[in-house]
């Protein structure tokens, strides 16, 4: 399910009008209508687009029922953020243990050591 | 969108993108050593098995033939059990420069990627690492980027456990 989740965001993220119109959330919510202004395209498209970004979690509606603004969910990306963060932080144990191999190894040994065959 | 996560102020901080439309992995590291020193942590055996497992398992490698066109296994083991193996060629080894290989879990048999590692000389005994892998598809990199959900269960996550939780 949070593989599902993670996907559905970065399949959502995939479409340069989608990711246009996040932008464009994130300074404030907009309407069907003003959202689909400066493109060249229809109302209908603009809405699919949309859906989307809702299915997704990335949008939500507001409760004023006439206008019906959408909301961009800033949480999600903050879900998104932590996710990658946790994998970096993978890398980044891996790689403090490298340093450490690095700090110990002799400086003058010029030619890689080029094993073959079984190590341990 | 940038999917970047970075550290701010540190040097040394790993660096992750994640495309939004390829499915790869790119990582990001400078070191304090000069690159054929970084290179030779890489390919010899007996300084991989130091670092290269992931934490809190220790690495056996069975076969470690690092020259383009060789191969490689290994197998991580936790409290002397096993409980993944690795295998895949080395495509290219170019010393202290390039490092192709293929990687594959053996748990997922028809899953393999393309890692390429690229070591950039920076001077005054400084290296960068590019790691790119590319794998099949971006549920396979999505998987991936969240099978860190697996480890460290207990590690504070509540605000993200809670976001989950939503979804």
């Amino acid at each position: 399910m949070s593989e599902d989740r993670l996907s559905r965001v970065f399949a959502a993220l995939a479409d340069p009008t989608r990711r246009d119109i996040v932008a464009r959330l994130a300074v404030g919510d907009a309407t069907v209508s003003q959202l689909a202004a400066p493109y060249n395209v229809s109302i209908q498209a603009v809405s699919k687009h949309l859906k989307v970004l809702e299915d997704a979690g990335l949008v939500t509606r507001s409760h004023d029922a006439q206008r019906r603004p959408r909301h961009l969910e800033a949480d999600v990306f903050d879900m998104m953020t932590a996710w990658i963060e946790r994998y970096r932080r993978q890398a980044e144990e891996r790689y403090r243990r490298l340093d450490a191999v690095l700090a110990s190894m002799d400086d003058d040994k010029s030619e890689p050591t080029i094993n073959q065959g079984a190590a341990s | 969108m940038s999917t970047n996560a970075t550290h701010e102020a540190a040097t040394h901080q790993t660096t992750i993108e994640a495309d939004p439309n390829l499915p790869t992995i790119r990582i990001i590291r400078d070191f304090d050593a000069p690159p054929e020193k970084v290179f030779r942590a890489w390919i010899d055996p007996d300084l991989v098995v130091q670092w290269l497992g992931p934490k809190s398992t220790e690495m056996r490698i069975d076969r470690w033939e690092a020259r383009t066109g060789g191969n490689y296994r290994y197998v991580a083991l936790q409290n002397g059990e096993e409980v993944a193996a690795f295998y895949g060629s080395f495509h290219e080894v170019r010393p202290s420069e390039r490092l192709v290989q293929t990687f594959t879990w053996e748990g997922m048999p028809d899953g393999v990627s393309l890692e390429t590692m690229t070591f950039e000389d920076l001077g005054n005994g400084r290296t960068r690492t590019i790691g790119l892998s590319v794998v099949d598809n971006l549920e396979a990199r999505n998987a991936i980027m969240a099978s860190g959900m697996d480890l460290g269960v207990n590690e504070g996550y509540e605000k993200l456990d809670a976001l989950l939780a939503q979804g």
